[in-house]
């Protein structure tokens, strides 16, 4: 083969694995993305039973009931909507009320969030984001006192270097 | 005292950086011999003072010294000595100190061990080092001061709990030994563009860098991988976290440099290619270093970010990463095109492996981004200006990045048996006869003998046996022992060069590391049970039992154990104390997974919640021969330092370089 004929396979080729690489993306992106809302959009988009949606939101006081074996319940809340979730297993070490957690899951249609995966970060304080966006906006953020102090030097929930 | 020296070593290290950035490359454009050597000395003095200052900071914290702001955040009296020393880095101001220490010992190395590189291209390596070391520590020292002092208070705030463990001590390191190493070839890349001199030498030479860098990258993220699977108590050991990655992401590209400078430096071909492989492989690790932190991209790893840190960061990745392309495009042209090569031969199956691993680090990029683009985009068609918030899961990765991966294993013992130039695919393909006889009779054994399972598993542990047995196939050819018998065999086994040896140790790494991955991933059985005193629970063939509730306290927390026996066939083999501690400064808990070895597998233990009726909850994993996915990272790593130590690999080696010295000063 000559250099021409070299360089047309080569181009081949790298369009070949190229548009594979597209092809697959386009497909995961059908199963593999989530779209992450606050109670108050979950409630307004109502997702089918079958979307996998990311609730994020702080876990009300008072609302975390343990039923049987590791069966646990509780609400979400944004200061505006709340929504009842319930979950089947081992909550995170840092989950506790008044926290900002993210859930996984989906919306049954008696309006009951099923989650299977509740992530709670590693920092105390914590919001998920937009959270703290949307609390401010709705006049329900508390939280200016600390953030406040702990800005002074250079924010206190503190960005690590590790990452596990 | 020494808190304030450290902070003045660091504006010296600063002053001399700036320094660096200019004569140098001014000595280096002039041709003034006397100008360039400057570089040599601003270097050493750089990574010295830097030193110093890293040591202060190590200083504060060995002794608690709370009027150091964040020495007080992050530090406690009580946490043991081994943490106090540890938690200097377990922080963001104090990691980026250790970041730009490392750049600066790299930056060191090469005006150490450099002294044969051409004086030119030295300069101006030491430059664009010096352009680094200026950028980052005017981050450090106008938004990341670790030295900031206040009225000392009684008590430190404690670093974060999950952070105190001997996986800190190691696995940041290594990481930004990672990143940090692909400055250098990022450093040579620029430097070759601003001469427009770019040959096979300059391949020779960039290569030990790149394959340090990609080694303590592989063991960082090795590490990392580890460090989250017993620490966290998810049992998980990668999670496509953008964290994660951000690590992949040059993990991947430099893979790809090192096999692109391969050819480069046996060939003189691809060239523009590895070029600008370098750049990117850097950018990637800018980017793995710093989009996290400032706040553009969230996961589960991020911790809240300043505002004022994300702007100067994405400023800097501007500058850098722009800048260096921008040259690049500006220079590329001026680059000749390399030697000729048949579509199958060595030079191509490396070609492939690089079109391959580009395009798999390019949809990871997609994933990790995309939800950032997706919000801006939503964003800036709304009418409310509100974005929509998507997350990309591990599906995506799972479906686009495994599938990519499959040609690449499969052409992986195949590249290294063929020849340079023109290849001989049919002879190859006879010498691995064998090989895949293996592979499909571990798939047949497989399907034969595991139940359960997916139904796809099998040609994964076939694919796994393929790239082992055919990692080593080439080490059995050259030795020939069907021909010359054992004693010579071993003779030429022996004889090989290193590089032969690290090659094959390399691949077989990840073909160890596949097999791993196939079988945990495909096999692992989980159970989670609420278990009274005495009461036992099943998994795999094992039995846990659970004997009561134990304390388990340390220096500066509190916990409490479950204490269980493992049981096979009614005979205790084993026990386990999985626990969950409370760090009462940070009002903190942890959890403490206990992880039970049984040859290469593990039973793996986290304890939940105790119940009001003493009864506790526990999640049990059998997760068979998940260890192998880190002794294979283990093998590559070892094949990395075994080639790194080939005296032809060695970068201060005077015959190879005198050549070149002397045809640039012909040229001048």
């Amino acid at each position: 083969m000559n250099r021409k004929g070299i360089r047309l396979m080569w181009i081949g080729v790298i369009g070949a694995v190229l548009s594979t690489a597209v092809g697959l993306s386009l497909f995961a992106f059908q199963s593999g993305i989530s779209f992450a809302m606050s109670p108050s959009e979950l409630r307004e988009a109502s997702p089918d039973p079958d979307q996998r949606v990311r609730l994020f939101g702080l876990v009300q006081q008072g609302s975390v009931q343990r039923g049987e074996g590791l069966n646990v319940s509780f609400t979400l809340g944004d200061g505006a909507v709340t929504v009842p979730v319930t979950f089947n297993d081992i909550l995170p070490d840092l989950f506790r009320e008044e926290q900002g957690i993210i859930t996984e899951g989906s919306l049954r249609p008696d309006g009951t969030f099923v989650a299977d995966t509740v992530l709670a970060k590693h920092d105390e304080n914590y919001m998920p984001a937009g959270m703290a966006e949307k609390l401010k906006k709705d006049g329900h953020w508390k939280g200016e006192a600390s953030a406040g102090q702990s800005g002074a030097y250079g924010a206190k929930p503190r960005e690590q270097s590790n990452d596990g | 005292m020494t808190v304030e020296l450290g902070h003045m070593a660091l504006i010296l290290a600063f002053a001399l950086a700036i320094a660096q950035s200019i004569l140098p490359v001014l000595g280096a454009a002039r041709g003034d011999s006397r100008l360039m050597a400057t570089g040599d000395v601003s270097s050493v003095g750089i990574c010295l003072f830097i030193g110093i200052s890293f040591a202060a900071l190590v200083w504060a914290y060995a002794t608690s010294d709370f009027s150091v702001v964040n020495v007080w955040q992050n530090s406690h009296s009580l946490k043991p000595m081994l943490f106090k020393i540890t938690g200097t880095w377990g922080n963001h101001e104090g990691s980026m100190l250790l970041w730009v220490l490392i750049l600066a010992v790299f930056a060191a190395a090469v005006s150490v061990f450099g002294k044969s590189l051409p004086e030119k291209l030295r300069a101006n390596v030491q430059g664009v080092q010096g352009w680094m070391l200026a950028t980052f520590l005017l981050f450090i020292l106008l938004t990341s001061n670790p030295f900031l002092r206040q009225v000392a208070p009684m008590e430190g705030q404690d670093l974060n709990p999950i952070l105190q463990d001997i996986g800190l001590a190691i696995h940041p390191p290594m990481l930004y030994l990672g990143y940090v190493g692909f400055s250098i070839t990022f450093a040579f890349a620029i430097a070759a563009l601003m001469e427009g001199r770019l040959d096979a030498a300059w391949a020779r030479w960039v290569r030990p860098w790149a394959l340090a860098a990609w080694l303590f990258l592989t063991a960082g993220i090795s590490m990392g991988s580890y460090w989250a699977y017993y620490e966290l108590g998810w049992g998980g050991w990668w999670f496509w976290d953008p964290v994660e990655n951000a690590s992949l992401l040059p993990w991947l590209s430099g893979t790809a440099l090192l096999h692109s400078a391969l050819v480069m430096e046996k060939r003189d071909a691809l060239k523009i290619w590895t070029v600008l492989l370098a750049i990117l492989t850097f950018s990637l690790s800018l980017l793995g270093t710093f989009l996290v932190r400032s706040g553009v991209l969230t996961s589960v790893h991020t911790f809240a970010t300043d505002p004022s840190r994300g702007l100067f960061i994405l400023a800097i990745l501007a500058l850098f990463v722009g800048g260096a392309l921008f040259l690049f495009v500006l220079r590329a042209n001026s680059l000749q095109a390399g030697g000729l090569f048949a579509p199958v031969s060595r030079e191509g199956a490396l070609v492939l492996n690089n079109i391959l691993l580009s395009t798999a680090a390019a949809t990871v990029l997609v994933g990790t981004l995309y939800p950032v683009l997706y919000e801006a985009v939503t964003s800036a068609l709304s009418p409310t200006g509100e974005g929509a918030k998507i997350s990309v899961g591990p599906p995506f990765f799972n479906l686009t990045f495994g599938p990519l991966m499959i040609p690449l294993l499969l052409a992986m013992p195949l590249g290294p048996l063929l020849a340079w130039k023109r290849g001989d695919l049919l002879g190859v393909a006879q010498r691995l006869m064998f090989v895949l006889g293996a592979a499909i009779l571990a798939i047949i054994l497989a399907y034969g003998f595991i139940e359960g399972g997916p139904i796809l598993a099998p040609l994964g542990i076939g694919l796994a046996v393929w790239l082992i047995l055919g990692s080593l196939a080439e080490l059995w050819a050259r030795a020939n022992f069907a021909k010359t018998g054992l004693s010579v065999g071993l003779r030429r086994l022996a004889g090989l060069p290193k590089t032969a040896w690290s090659t094959a140790g390399a691949h077989l790494g990840v073909g160890v590391m596949l097999l791993g991955i196939v079988m945990v991933t495909a096999y692992e059985t989980e159970t989670v049970a609420t278990l009274k005193p005495g009461e036992s629970v099943k998994i795999n063939s094992y039995e846990v039992r659970f004997d009561g509730l134990v304390p388990a306290n340390g220096s500066n927390f509190t916990g409490q154990g479950a204490n269980l026996a493992i049981l096979r066939n009614g005979v205790e083999v084993d026990r386990a104390l999985p626990s969950k501690r409370f760090y009462p400064a940070r009002q903190m808990p942890t959890t403490e997974a206990a992880i039970n070895a049984f040859g290469p597998s593990h039973l793996y233990i986290s304890v939940g919640d105790v119940l009001q009726d003493g009864s506790v909850a526990l999640r049990i994993w059998w997760k068979p021969w998940v260890t192998l996915i880190w002794f294979g990272t283990i093998i590559m790593v070892l094949a990395g330092f075994y080639s790194l130590s080939d005296r032809r690999l060695r970068i201060g080696l005077p015959q190879q370089a005198r050549k070149p010295t002397k045809a640039d000063a012909h040229a001048v």
